[in-house]
């Protein structure tokens, strides 16, 4: 009996631990559904996990503008309350969260997530619901569109351009600027991002008259590419595009190097994180390439003005993602406003009819697809910084 | 047995219904928001999947880890008649649970002649190949998964299911099959040796455990709306596995109840996943060492035949 | 014949971590019939000691290493007393069972302390490439790998079969009564064993984190099941056959991305596991044991 009490305890102490912490973290978020003065949006982003850095990046970013316009009047005489919650950069969890963020804390419009696949996730839910959801940095085309009915998706938009238009950017520097014929695909067999990006360059790469002379697919738990990168190798493409997320790019391009494998990388926006030169070492990734929405060093005086605020606020040059949470915010604003009375379904109309409102990453009209249209440019990595190239309009 | 209860068993079915009327109630009525109705379900699938794994754990005495990918299988499949096929829930259900039991038969034969430890890393390793596959097959979805599932699955559904499968299962073991199966656990170089065709029970009891499993996955899909691979991985696995051993290996009150306990704890621990896992090891690792056997042991809650309790 | 050596080399320097950590499985095997399922998060923990003394501390590699490695050993202890000693005489399956939730309170646990961003460790090594025979490239790292696996495994045979413990930990393995009847002290030497099969893992995962360059709490997952793989493969329990199914099945994972597909790395792992599992449950050098009744 001894036995069975000692297992009893302890069963209780875990068990009591469990509902105090649950409990305690849930109880606080009780109080405010009700709230009058203020209009809550709900953050579903990525603040851990897999891609941390570009949730991470997009709250910064939207917390920059939102505390400008608390600051100034509010919106409609009323404060911004930024609810945001952890997806852990799992798809799952993000519908969990939109769920939560919708049901319990009665957010009128949903911000993020970062990653195409994790914004699938939860735009069933924000559909149902009746609530519009904004993914600042979601590129696949399926975000927007459904491509079993070719039919735009109700109550969900983008702040960034699509990954046609970015493949088909990429595939055009390739064959015009680094005159490359031939060209190897290894994309990141679980993202719908990669393998939309992953087409598109092909097809436009194809037109232009080059060859794709080899797939590749990885695993982003996968450590070792090295078996894989020397079957590349071997094939001796002039370029290899990477479409995938900045951890596992870091580790390939490592370890590419490492076998002797010199041909230039092409990436996409994915690969824009601190991270990406932790991982990977600043001289593995000279001559390396990708498209991205916006770059610090634009020659544009509202870029450069954000640069500063961002860089007073929070001791870091912006990146991409900082810059499209910041325009994100601008967007949910600007059509909150234009909603005047802040419900979703009026929100929804109101940011489907956004026309030229100016932001950091260029100037942004919604069109019928929910698709913004907008220019890319392509950053060069040199000595492990960004180095601005050029800028392509759509 | 049935003859000398039959007051029993209608007494227990007006509760389920009272029970099932109640709650049906309060959902409609909009007194019980989405997010608790989500968890309501998700008691229901863990029930199921708790359930059902305890007979080929607990009650068989074999020790799978691949739980989750059957689950997988009943959950695609189902998604797959419905999206693809068009045909009506009831369809798609039968079809996922089929198709998991056809998987847990195909598993099965090979592994289960294992030991314990053995067919545990065999299932596991099962579980990853299912899941490894699904990933693969752009026609289900490959990475995507499936999205745009309809939500066809409501409490009724959820609440009446998992009493099919409770009293499914729980009439199993009280059967003469049952028996043999139970015996296998005890002592199966005993029970070889009296006759028990030890394989064929095996097999019957893993088929039926990945048929439920397959049901649990098709209501899942058809609730949440998008499965991924990755909705189906060991942690899966481990959670059920965590409700069964809490529960008590051999009791089937006891996976009921443990299911509902750990739903409601995730759910509330759910900002804090870290801690709820290292909750459910320490849990784990408590329960084995001072009390293997779990809350209920082996032993039912005894007011009637169908032996359980909802609250 | 260029990629051929190309991919062996990736092959063995794959192999090396897996024969390390495969080591420890077949180890604790021998003498208590467990899989130590959280033996891979003991690797993991290795892995981010190391990068703690280097990272952090600033130190060098050699005793980052040694660090680790006792550390681990010291882990591996607390854990078999507390965790696996009271179920000694227990079903094996309830041992599992409990070996399964330390591993996962090791993985979440850390988790929960270091956060699961991925770490970079410091550049302890400088990367250097040499070139064989034309376009074959080893990199100093991989050799540095090969190098310490090789006299790591020498230094264990040398434990098991040259000296003391080494001598008591094969008789409790042969029969644990009979030993503790000759004198020996079974508890301490169980210590030993999980104390060098940690330590093994924990320069392991050092290793993994300079050459791989990335660490996070779930990297033991994986290679921990693919190190049991090849215990299994070479025979649990003996020690030449975990060095020599690491090596093994290294080789086959890159040979299999090389020539076939990469995703089907893991699953021909698990399936070469299933098959030998079913037809030669006592791997390549095992011997056929017959099941007492």
């Amino acid at each position: 009996m001894k036995k069975f009490r000692i297992f009893a305890i302890l069963t209780m102490i875990t068990l009591l631990t469990a509902f105090v912490t649950g409990c305690g973290g849930g109880a606080t978020e009780e109080k405010k559904a009700a709230d009058a003065t203020e209009i809550i949006i709900g953050g579903n982003l990525e603040l851990s996990g897999a891609v941390a850095t570009y949730g991470t990046a997009l709250k910064n970013g939207a917390e920059l503008y939102f505390d400008e316009v608390n600051a100034g009047e509010g919106v409609l005489g009323k404060q911004i309350k930024f609810k945001v919650l952890d997806n852990k950069s799992e798809t799952t969890e993000s519908t969990n969260v939109a769920t939560r963020l919708i049901t319990q804390d009665k957010a009128v419009a949903i911000f993020g997530a970062a990653t195409s696949g994790n914004t699938m996730g939860a735009m069933q839910v924000a559909m149902d619901n009746k609530v519009p959801i904004i993914t600042p940095s979601g590129t696949a085309l399926e975000v927007t569109v459904d491509p079993n009915t070719n039919q735009v998706r109700d109550y969900v938009f983008r702040t960034c351009f699509i990954d046609p238009f970015q493949g088909i950017v990429m595939s055009n520097f390739a064959s015009n600027e680094l005159k490359a014929k031939t060209a190897v695909i290894y994309v990141d067999n679980q993202s719908p991002y990669a393998k939309g990006l992953a087409q598109f360059f092909e097809e436009a790469f194809v037109k232009q008259g080059g060859k794709i002379i080899g797939k590749e697919a990885f695993v982003p738990e996968d450590q070792d590419f090295k078996a894989t990168l020397t079957k590349i190798k071997n094939l001796n493409p002039d370029v290899i595009y990477l479409p995938a997320y900045y951890e596992a790019v870091g580790k390939i391009v490592k370890q590419a190097r490492e076998i002797g494998f010199t041909a230039p990388f092409l990436g996409a926006d994915g690969w824009d994180s601190p991270k990406l030169v932790e991982i990977a070492g600043a001289n593995p990734l000279n001559g390396t390439y990708f498209t991205n929405h916006y770059s610090s060093q634009q020659d544009d005086p509202i870029v450069k003005e954000f640069v500063e605020k961002y860089q007073a606020k929070y001791g870091q040059i912006p990146d991409t993602f900082a810059a499209l949470g910041y325009d994100t915010a601008i967007l949910l604003v600007d059509a909150i406003k234009r909603s005047g009375d802040a419900t979703p379904e009026k929100i929804n109309e109101a940011l489907a009819a956004t026309k030229d409102l100016q932001t950091v990453t260029g100037k942004l009209s919604v069109d019928e697809q929910h698709n913004p249209v907008k220019g890319a440019v392509i950053l060069e990595m040199k000595d492990g910084k960004q180095v601005y190239n050029t800028y392509v309009t759509p | 047995m049935l003859q000398n209860n039959k007051g029993k068993i209608l007494v227990t079915f007006l509760i389920l219904m009272a029970f099932w009327l109640s709650v049906q109630l309060l959902l409609s009525s909009g007194m019980i928001n989405p997010y608790y109705e989500l968890n309501l379900i998700l008691i229901g699938i863990n029930i199921i999947l708790a359930v059902s794994l305890n007979l080929i754990n607990g009650f068989n005495g074999q020790f799978s880890l691949g739980h989750a990918g059957f689950m997988a299988i009943g959950a695609y499949g189902a998604a797959i008649i419905t999206l693809k096929a068009q045909l009506p829930l009831p369809a798609a259900l039968l079809f996922g649970a089929v198709l998991a039991a056809i998987f847990g038969i195909l598993v099965g034969l090979p592994t289960l002649r294992l030991r314990g430890d053995y067919l545990a890393i065999a299932t596991l390793g099962f579980g990853e190949i299912i899941r490894g596959l699904i990933v693969n097959i752009d026609y289900i979805g490959g990475a995507y998964g499936l999205s745009g599932i309809p939500k066809t699955v409501s409490w009724t559904w959820i609440f009446w299911l998992t009493v099919l499968t409770v009293v499914i299962i729980t009439n199993f073991i009280n059967s003469t099959h049952g028996r043999a199966t139970i015996s296998i656990r005890e002592n199966e170089i005993a029970a070889e040796a009296m006759g028990i065709n030890t394989t064929k029970y095996k097999v019957m009891a893993f088929t039926i455990g990945s048929f439920f499993a397959g049901l649990a996955g098709g209501l899942h899909a058809h609730f949440f709306y998008t499965i991924q691979p990755n909705t189906f991985n060991f942690l899966k696995s481990f959670d059920i596995l965590v409700m069964v051993v809490l529960g008590g290996q051999g009791s089937i009150t006891g996976s009921i109840i443990a299911a509902i306990v750990l739903t409601i704890i995730s759910a509330s621990l759910q900002s804090f996943a870290e801690v709820r896992l290292v909750i459910y090891a320490l849990l784990l690792i408590i329960i084995m060492i001072f009390r293997p056997q779990g809350l209920m042991g082996t032993k039912e809650f005894s007011l009637n035949i169908f032996g359980k309790t909802k609250d | 014949m260029d990629v051929f050596f190309q991919q062996l080399i990736n092959g063995i320097s794959l192999g090396s971590i897996y024969a390390l950590i495969a080591l420890g499985y077949t180890m604790v095997y021998g003498i208590v019939q467990l899989i130590n399922f959280a033996h891979g998060d003991v690797y993991m923990v290795g892995a981010y000691i190391g990068f703690y003394t280097t990272a952090i501390l600033g130190w060098s590699f050699v005793p980052a290493l040694l660090m680790a490695m006792i550390i681990c050993a010291v882990v591996g202890v607390i854990i078999e007393k507390l965790a696996y000693k009271p179920l000694r005489n227990a079903p094996r399956l309830a041992a599992l069972i409990t070996a399964i939730g330390v591993s996962l309170l090791l993985e979440y646990g850390m988790m929960f302390f270091v956060s699961p961003q991925v770490r970079t460790f410091p550049n302890v090594l400088p990367d250097i490439q040499y070139t064989l025979f034309n376009s074959v490239v080893i990199s100093n790292r991989q050799i540095l790998i090969l190098v310490v696996t090789v006299f790591l495994m020498l230094l264990l045979q040398f434990i098991v079969h040259k000296t003391m413990i080494g001598k008591a930990m094969r008789a409790v393995s042969y029969d644990k009564q009979a030993a503790q009847l000759m004198g020996i002290n079974v508890n301490n030497t169980i210590s030993a064993t999980f104390a060098i099969g940690s330590a093994l893992a924990a320069a392991a995962g050092v290793l993994v984190g300079i050459y791989y360059n990335a660490i996070s709490p779930l990297m033991g997952l994986m290679p921990g099941l693919k190190a049991f793989v090849a215990a299994v493969l070479g025979g649990i329990g003996i020690i030449p056959g975990a060095m020599a199914g690491g090596f093994l099945l290294g080789i086959i994972e890159a040979m299999v991305s090389g020539y076939g597909q990469s995703l089907f790395r893991d699953p021909v792992a698990f399936l070469i596991l299933i098959i030998f599992l079913i037809v030669k449950p006592t791997g390549i050098f095992g011997k056929n044991v017959r099941e007492k009744v």
